[in-house]
């Protein structure tokens, strides 16, 4: 690195720290300060309502098939993208980013148009009695859709960089293409990986305007903490949306620590 | 040993490997030495299976691998880059090959300890190849591509990222390595001075063609071609032929064949002594241009260029030198 003089390098840091300061750390500590403004009793009481644990729970199981789903076809999508040697990449690299470019609120639309009651297989759907929009499959639906470009965006530089020299060199060894994956290649774009699945963690539990049309809103049922969250603001429950908000920040924080802890080796990473 | 025959390797409409056919014998120390971009790199590459020919056959040791996965051939293979696994240490790199066919720990420890000895990398065992010299990188890849007990050992390259003198050392470790374990080993490089140090053959690559194989010695004395001959060494252009800068007789006075020429430079290489000179008549024409524009270079031993007392300016006699190969070109001597 360049070497700084120290007024610079301070005046850095003032400037860094200050800016995320404002942008974040001010309105996130507003909103954990308003939460335990009067003590811990309340906040447990309105994470505790039935259609919170409701709310929570769905969040965790929406997170828990959309997360693992994306991180395997985020890798994948990202093998084939760098790797690979076809027609059409330049069209596949633009339908990955599809996701970041539509809003979610048209996201959500095009799936009540395509699953819906009146949509394109919505008769058929509701024949052979599958339920997608407003039921946990919509709203799974909806929150891989809006997820999906992370792994593969965060892996795909990743890979390129490391090149193919390794992988070649481990074949000439012997391994086959599995053993090649998991023991090369996985190890060396971890942690591309694992900050993808952070980004999509954070994005599938935050996930509102998708979700917002296509889950119904039923309280209780297909209701997602988010949601939980607008529902409370605009009955002018504000402690309790402070209280919900307060989890959904808990559990983005938990899996950036938990991956952060993923590797202690990583400073043989050259 | 290794047999490539009639391989054709093109890469959209670009034509990389033209018709090549070439043998390598058992145990020997084969050089592919060539230009960049002559197709040295996609030769070894179809060699060990990571690249797939056009056309043609590669047989290794009488089993036709042409169709067989890099994994399948029992090669080893050495990067320029190293292609060092990053997350793993030395002698879980070493390993590697030996952990992937299953061998019983007791014997991966023993087989890696030694060659890492072998390899003058004892001790290293626990680092990490970013701890590690570009030289001693090259090394551990060495001895991760020797674990594996190839058939064949092939390196692209493997010392053209190291400097000058860590270059040499390695090449000559290299070869002392080589009559130890008498791997059949192809060295790719585009070095002439690596290949007639290291290789027992040299096949020289010329655009996607083998311009002439053999002993080095044979391909220096005996060049097919003004191509082959400039490429092993330096020449120069005098009249219709090359000759090599040793083969240049300096005289003071006029005498038969010889032309005449003025000292442009004087240069001192300690026993050797170089002199560039420029004929008065012009080097000649040739359809290839080789060496056409620049000066011709004679080297002298100390000796003589003291007693001719030559300095910048002075107007001399240059003729190729009797008993050697004589005026007749190295088309000719190689006929
Ligand atoms: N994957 C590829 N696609 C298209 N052309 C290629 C590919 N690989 C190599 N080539 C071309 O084939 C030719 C030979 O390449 P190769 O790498 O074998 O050269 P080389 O003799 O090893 O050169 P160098 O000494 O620079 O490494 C080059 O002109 C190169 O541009
Ligand atoms: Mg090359």
């Amino acid at each position: 690195m360049l070497e700084q003089s120290r007024p610079a390098r301070l005046t850095l840091r003032v400037v860094a720290l200050g800016y995320l300061a404002l942008l974040l750390g001010i309105p996130v500590g507003v909103v954990l300060y308003r939460t335990f403004e009067h003590g811990i009793a309340p906040v447990w009481d309105a994470i505790t309502t039935p259609a919170a644990i409701s709310a929570f729970t769905l969040t965790l199981e929406v997170a828990a098939i959309a997360v693992p789903l994306n991180t395997v076809l985020g890798i994948l999508t990202a093998l084939v993208l760098v790797r690979g040697r076809f027609r059409g990449k330049a069209v596949l690299e633009a339908i990955v980013d599809l996701p970041f470019a539509i809003s979610p609120i048209v996201v959500g639309l095009a799936l009540v148009l395509v699953y819906g009651r009146i949509g394109w297989f919505g008769p058929w759907l509701a024949d052979h009695g599958i339920q997608i929009i407003f039921s946990l499959p919509g709203i799974v639906i909806a929150t891989v859709f809006v997820s999906l470009p992370f792994v593969a965006r965060e892996v795909a530089p990743v890979l390129r960089e490391i090149g193919d020299e390794q992988e070649q060199a481990a074949a000439t060894l012997g391994a086959s293409s599995w053993q090649t994956f998991t023991r090369i290649t996985l190890p060396a774009i971890r942690w591309g990986v694992a900050y993808g699945i952070v980004l999509t963690v954070a994005r599938c539990i935050g996930e509102f305007g998708a979700v917002s049309i296509v889950s119904g809103k039923i309280s209780g049922e297909t209701e997602t903490l988010t949601l939980l969250v607008e529902k409370r603001f605009n009955n002018f429950d504000l402690a309790g949306a402070y209280a919900a908000s307060a989890l959904l920040a808990i559990i983005a924080l938990a899996t950036l620590l938990a991956m952060t802890r993923l590797n202690p080796r990583k400073d043989h990473q050259s | 040993m290794i047999t490539v025959e009639n391989v054709d390797k093109h890469y959209g409409d670009f034509h990389a490997l033209k018709g090549i056919d070439l043998e390598i014998a058992s145990g020997s120390l084969t050089a592919l030495l060539g230009p960049s971009g002559s197709g040295k790199s996609t030769l070894l590459r179809v060699i060990a299976g990571l690249e797939v020919p056009t056309s043609g056959r590669v047989v290794l040791d009488g089993r036709d691998v042409t169709n067989l996965a890099p994994q399948q051939r029992g090669i080893g293979f050495v990067f320029q880059h190293y292609a060092a696994f990053k997350h793993m240490t030395v002698r879980d790199n070493v390993a590697f090959g030996l952990k992937i066919r299953k061998k019983p720990k007791a014997e991966i420890k023993e087989k890696t300890d030694e060659l890492l000895r072998v390899v003058g990398l004892d001790g290293y065992q626990q680092r990490y190849p970013s701890q590690l010299s570009g030289g001693q990188r090259q090394r551990m890849a060495l001895a991760r591509a020797l674990a594996i007990e190839p058939a064949v050992l092939l390196l692209d390259e493997p010392f053209g990222a190291l400097d000058a003198q860590v270059r040499a050392e390695l090449r000559t470790w290299l070869r002392r390595l080589h009559d130890e374990v008498h791997v059949t080993t192809v060295l790719v490089t585009h070095d002439q001075e690596e290949a007639l140090d290291v290789a027992d053959t040299i096949a020289v690559m010329d655009a996607g063609e083998i311009a002439q194989s053999g002993k080095p010695r044979d391909l220096y004395d005996a060049p097919s071609s003004d191509f082959v001959m400039s490429f092993l060494g330096p020449v120069s252009r005098l009249g219709e032929g090359l000759v090599r800068p040793h083969d240049l007789e300096v005289l003071l006075e006029a005498r038969d064949g010889a032309r005449e020429a003025q000292v442009v430079r004087v240069v001192h290489l300690g026993f050797e002594v170089r002199v560039e000179l420029l004929l008065a008549d012009g080097n000649g024409t040739s359809a290839d241009g080789v060496g056409a524009s620049e000066p011709v270079v004679a080297q002298i031993t100390r000796a003589e260029a003291a007693a001719l007392e030559l300095s910048a300016g002075d107007i001399v006699w240059v003729r190729e030198q009797l008993g050697t190969r004589g005026a007749d070109g190295p088309k000719a001597a190689a006929a």
